[in-house]
């Protein structure tokens, strides 16, 4: 494929989250460039992925409330075959451990697949999607 | 716990070739499985009434019991949880047959996994999603560039590495020990072409750190099936019976599907562990008393951590058991005497179940010496095929 260096359609474009109502608070607030969370309404407790029911007081009422963004990596890996669709380049795919006690699958931003550690203090970011939509990256910083 | 009203039995087992274009409709490979394991029990499809299978498989039971003949179905059912329900189907098959409820149950799995579609390239539609099979996978991954069962086994089996610092070279021994089983085991894909450890490492990344090509099961096309019957009815039919001695399925809170990332220590596997507190609780057995395993092995990292849930060896020794070659045709636990789905093929974990029988019955053309127990596994779920005493 002839590629236009000037030309940003010519690259891949990372491919939108499909969205489930459960979860529509979540992808509908990263399009915003905020990461929020799921958080019960009566027992105050974190839950991810996102549910209607709390499974600890099973209450229905729930909040949805803005995270720190901060977190570190607990998992990383760099899929490299069969090319993931929307990269240009193999993406390290990471689970971060986010400050409030949970976990999400992401990417790691700004550092080479080598110089990853477990641990490492990240913090989010928000990368374009096709359809106009963003999600949520994490990027490495200095531990606060 | 006394539990039993009757006991359950493996009858039959019947497969097709296993290839990369098998040339036919999956219903054609699921008819044509179905009905070698009747021949092989000596049923007859008439005397069906029960049929179970994969909510994955794409052969309604409907067409096939009016390919086979079936006249009157007391039972069906489908299993979730894509490849965890391989051994989950034996022990739905066991539970009816005791109750009393279904006299022969089928199980069936048939595939054109390679010609028709393949489960190793990209997932991103929602259109292809089912419930039933994981949801981590296509809405919380998907966009980030895992797109594929490898890339999410390999997220959670990274954590493992890192815990017990595991290398992808450790994970490369079940590949030589499963291609060097299905080098003499003629149903083989990878028949007659073991590898060394040395071409292992030689092969492609797929997802680094975790997996290269050769730490990855096949595609695959064919079809396996097994037929299931009371133990005492089994007696009277043309195969020495094959004893369900036990099965059990085990889906611990916050548990799922391959993307697997939100229990608290992806170290562990909870659901084998599980798995295997409940069967040999039931079955009142112990590691030590299986002579082979047939352990689930769509990506090798899965075989280390079941050989660690199930107890014969401890969390994170897997390493040195599979180096010490414990898990080799000789070994204190030969696993995968067919080549598994890495070295046979992908039949979704069911031909795997076909060897565990093999192994009792002592037909198997890699025959482990004295078998009275085999496991058979899937990671949610297990059974132990036992001989009839």
């Amino acid at each position: 494929m002839k590629t236009t260096p000037d030309s940003a359609a010519a690259q891949p474009m990372r491919l939108a989250p499909i969205v489930t109502p459960d979860a529509k608070f979540f992808w509908d607030a990263a399009d915003r460039g905020e990461l929020v969370g799921q958080r019960c309404g009566a027992c105050q407790r974190f839950r991810f992925p996102p549910r209607p029911m709390c499974p600890h007081c099973h209450s229905l009422e729930r909040e949805v409330v803005p995270l720190s963004g901060r977190g570190r990596v607990y998992s990383w890996i760099r899929p490299v075959h069969p090319q993931p669709f929307g990269f240009a380049e193999p993406p390290i795919v990471a689970l971060i451990e986010l400050a409030e006690g949970f976990r999400i699958v992401s990417n790691l931003v700004g550092i080479a697949f080598e110089d990853v550690r477990a641990e490492l203090p990240v913090a989010v970011e928000f990368e374009a999607t096709q359809g106009g939509h963003r999600v949520p990256v994490f990027r490495p910083v200095s531990a606060s | 716990m006394t539990r039993r009203l009757r006991q359950a039995a493996v009858a039959g087992i019947g497969a097709t070739e296993f290839s990369k274009n098998s040339g036919r409709s999956e219903l054609q490979l699921a008819a044509e499985c179905s009905k070698a394991a009747l021949d092989d029990a000596g049923l007859h499809p008439a005397d069906v009434d029960g049929m179970i299978t994969f909510t994955l498989d794409g052969s309604d039971e409907i067409n096939l019991a009016r390919c086979l003949g079936v006249k009157d179905l007391a039972y069906t059912t489908r299993i979730p949880g894509g490849g965890a329900a391989a051994a989950a189907t034996l022990y739905q098959a066991m539970a009816v047959v005791e109750a009393g409820l279904c006299e022969v149950v089928l199980i069936w799995r048939a595939m054109n996994e390679r010609s028709q579609y393949r489960f190793g390239q990209p997932h991103t539609q929602a259109a292809g999603f089912q419930a039933g099979n994981g949801t981590g996978s296509l809405f919380w991954c998907m966009p980030f560039g895992a797109q594929t069962p490898a890339s999410w086994e390999a997220l959670a089996a990274q954590r493992y590495m890192q815990r017990y610092g595991v290398t992808n070279e450790d994970f490369g021994r079940v590949s030589v020990v499963q291609r060097r089983h299905a080098a003499t085991n003629p149903a083989a894909w990878f028949y007659r072409k073991p590898i060394t450890l040395e071409e292992h490492q030689s092969s492609k990344w797929i997802v680094a750190p975790v997996l290269r090509l050769l730490d990855c099961c096949q595609e695959s096309d064919g079809g396996v099936a097994l037929v299931v019957t009371s133990l005492s009815r089994a007696r009277d039919l043309k195969q020495p019976p094959v004893r369900i001695a036990g099965a059990c399925q085990s889906i611990p809170y916050n548990v799922e599907v391959i993307s697997n990332y939100y229990h608290a220590d992806l170290a562990t596997m909870p659901e084998a562990e599980g798995t295997a507190r409940r069967l040999w609780a039931q079955t009142g057995l112990k590691p030590a008393d299986m002579q082979c395993a047939m352990i689930y092995d769509a990506f090798t990292p899965q075989v280390f951590k079941q050989l660690e849930a199930f107890g014969f060896c401890g969390r994170g020794e897997a390493r040195e058991f599979v180096k010490d070659g414990h898990i080799a045709l000789g070994g204190r636990l030969p696993i995968n005497t067919n080549g598994g789905l890495i070295g046979e093929a992908y039949i979704h974990g069911m031909n795997n179940i076909a060897e565990g029988v093999r192994q009792v019955r002592g037909t198997s053309v890699n025959p482990v010496p004295d078998v009275e127990h085999v496991l058979v596994s899937s990671g949610m779920a297990a059974a132990v095929l036992a001989k009839d005493r």
